[in-house]
């Protein structure tokens, strides 16, 4: 087990009486992929800064390497972020970019040579020393901002969101190369996004966040697989997320049908929120369905057709699945019971606040 | 759009280009290069090598340069402030401190010949207080006072504008890579807000240079600035042909200061207000 390398203790932070952070804890291992996944305004870009040194939190400590830096200048902490647009020096070129931060620590001429030369070749960017920040692209310039981040050899690289701004296919790309620079230099990465997909494919650990709540934490295959609210389940990936009622273990009660499930210990008649993956409803011939609907849409997406089944009680679920089945056709639907996701509804006012809105 | 249809929308532009450009530039070259009779001379030009006609120059560049690096001096640190207060409450403070340019020029000045008088204001303060009391009325500091006064947010809007535009993250980023609050200043802000510094010490520096309300009410009737020399050949001298003569020598001064500028704020950063 790594020991952990940075620590938010407690964290809270309110702009203008707004609560942004509340209570925040959160742990990082050494050499780890940590990504901060949530919507837009969920603080993810706060908890950053306050690691960063770039604000203060109201309550709380951040811990780095066993030491207290809460109150410590972002100048003289041993990590370095990659802001969000690039924030590059305009009037200095590539190469006095990537040596400004070896500059300031009074390194030799031919260290931050040997350093510059190094860190272009690892982005990929070898011979643009001389290129102004103008003449580079987009992706090109959250390239050099990376390697002027990297050639001080920190512990820690906070990224926020640093492909937001390129398209597609680049972003694509970029994910890989960053996958492979974290492993190269054996950087711990805090990395933020509202991608979910962006997160599931780069992080080892994902933290979903929602209204300055860590909403839960775990890998990538956790978080998919098992989400622990309703909103986690909504925010990463399609889901049918309907009311149910636990009968037992192992038997949940959607729209009136009786649908086994593999979940136990909610008790007896128990109002629950029932997550379903569109990829994991089967569709059926309406007499081998536990519910049946009626095709209202059907859309080709390439690997799979999209189609809407309503049931009877106006329920629209959303279908991934290879078969075709035409609008209007009656079919059956059938769930296999481990494919069914039980999760208790928010009681407490603080649970309420983490919930879906819908 | 065709050409015949962009040139005919310019037009208004031209005339206004014509009327209060071209053509009284042309009549102070005509004043300039001719004497009484209207025969060419450069006699009117070469004047400027008279000694007192030098000694004004060189006053003038001197009290313009003096006040233009005080004006520099005091705008820096302001537009610095004014830049880390949020927008809303910042630009009451950039509104405060606009307000007295839109009083009139001549009265401000004159405000301060009241204030620094011998029996001013100023004076009648320290004498409450029971300090000695200054006498800077009719010196060439109480020019560059005046000046500084009276140009100063020529300095700070520029400045403040270059620095406005800087992203927070670009100084966060200075940060984040080492650099103190002072390194981040001299390596980050300073050379980023060059094109403001330049646009603003032309806008001090032309005017302070030309002025004669300011030599005439805070200087007395002593200290003659290169401004007032030609300012009397046009009233009470009466010869146009020398005034002419040696505006065109202070326009060469002029026009150096204009190419500095043009060279440093290529994209127009500083100028815009
Ligand atoms: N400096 C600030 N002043 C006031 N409000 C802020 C400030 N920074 C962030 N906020 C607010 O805090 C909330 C969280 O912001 P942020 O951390 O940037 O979210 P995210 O990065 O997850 O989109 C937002 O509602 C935002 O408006
Ligand atoms: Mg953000």
């Amino acid at each position: 087990m790594h020991p952990s390398l940075i620590d938010l203790v407690h964290i809270s932070k309110s702009f203008d009486g707004e609560l942004v952070l509340d209570d925040l804890n959160l742990s990082v291992r050494e050499n780890s992929f940590v990504t901060l996944l949530g919507p837009s305004g969920c603080g993810k870009t706060t908890t950053l800064r306050i690691i960063g040194g770039f604000e203060r939190p109201d309550a709380g400590s951040v811990i780095f390497n066993g030491e207290n830096i809460t109150d410590m200048p972002p100048n003289r902490r041993q990590l370095n972020t990659v802001f969000q647009k690039y924030a590059l020096f305009s009037h200095m070129n590539i190469a006095e970019n990537i040596a400004f931060g070896l500059k300031i620590k009074g390194k030799s001429k031919d260290y931050i040579q040997d350093k510059i030369q190094y860190a272009l070749k690892l982005v990929n960017l070898s011979g643009f020393e001389n290129r102004s920040v103008d003449s580079l692209s987009g992706g090109q310039q959250q390239r050099i901002a990376i390697a002027r981040a990297i050639v001080n050899e920190p512990k820690l690289l906070l990224l926020d969101e640093p492909l937001g701004a390129l398209d597609l296919k680049l972003r694509q790309d970029m994910q890989y190369e960053l996958i492979r620079l974290k492993n190269e230099l054996g950087i711990t990465f805090i990395y933020v996004t509202h991608d979910q997909e962006e997160a599931l494919t780069m992080s080892d650990t994902i933290v979903v966040m929602n209204q300055g709540y860590i909403q839960q934490m775990g890998t990538p295959e956790q978080i998919y697989n098992e989400p622990e609210n309703a909103f986690v389940a909504d925010f990463i990936g399609e889901s049918n997320i309907v009311d149910g009622t636990m009968l037992h273990d192992e038997l949940v009660e959607i729209f009136g049908a009786k649908f086994a499930c593999v979940d136990k210990g909610f008790g007896v008649n128990k109002p629950v929120d029932v997550v379903i993956r569109p990829e994991d409803i089967d569709l059926v011939k309406p007499s081998e369905g536990t519910l049946t609907g009626i095709v209202t849409h059907l859309i080709f997406k390439g690997v799979h057709y999209e189609m809407e089944v309503t049931t009877p009680n106006g329920y629209e679920w959303l279908v991934h699945s290879t078969d075709m089945f035409p609008v209007g056709q009656e079919v059956g639907i059938h769930v296999d019971p481990f494919d069914i996701q039980i999760m208790n509804k928010p009681e407490s006012e603080d649970e309420e606040a983490v919930g879906v809105n819908e | 759009m065709n050409k015949k249809k962009t040139s005919l929308l310019a037009l208004p532009y031209g005339l206004w280009m014509a009327g209060f450009i071209a053509i009284p530039l042309f009549m102070v070259f005509c004043y300039g290069l001719t004497d009484r009779s209207g025969t060419f001379t450069l006699a009117n030009v070469l004047a400027i090598a008279t000694p007192e006609h030098r000694k004004a120059l060189v006053l003038s560049l001197l009290l313009s340069a003096v006040s233009t690096f005080l004006c520099l001096l005091i705008a820096f640190p302001l537009a610095l402030i004014l830049r880390g207060r949020r927008i809303g409450r910042g630009s009451f403070i950039l509104f405060v401190f606009i307000l007295p340019m839109w009083m009139n020029f001549l009265l401000r000045t004159m405000a301060w010949q009241t204030l620094l008088e011998k029996n001013g204001v100023i004076n009648a303060l320290l004498g409450i207080l029971g300090l000695p009391a200054l006498s800077i009325i009719n010196t060439p500091a109480a020019i560059v006072l005046g000046m500084v006064y009276n140009f100063l947010p020529f300095m700070v809007l520029p400045v403040y504008n270059t620095l406005a535009k800087i992203d927070d993250n670009v100084i966060n980023a200075a940060r984040d890579l080492g650099a103190g609050p002072f390194q981040t200043l001299i390596r980050i802000l300073l050379p980023l807000s060059v094109p403001g510094i330049i646009s603003g010490i032309t806008m001090v520096f032309i005017p302070a240079l030309t002025t004669f309300v300011i030599s005439n009410l805070l200087g007395g009737s002593k200290i003659l600035l290169i401004g007032n020399v030609i300012e009397q050949e046009f009233t009470r001298g009466s010869n146009w042909n020398l005034g002419a003569g040696l505006s065109m020598v202070l326009m060469i001064f002029i026009l150096i200061s204009m190419t500095f500028v043009a060279k440093y704020d290529k994209n127009g950063e500083g100028t815009a207000l």
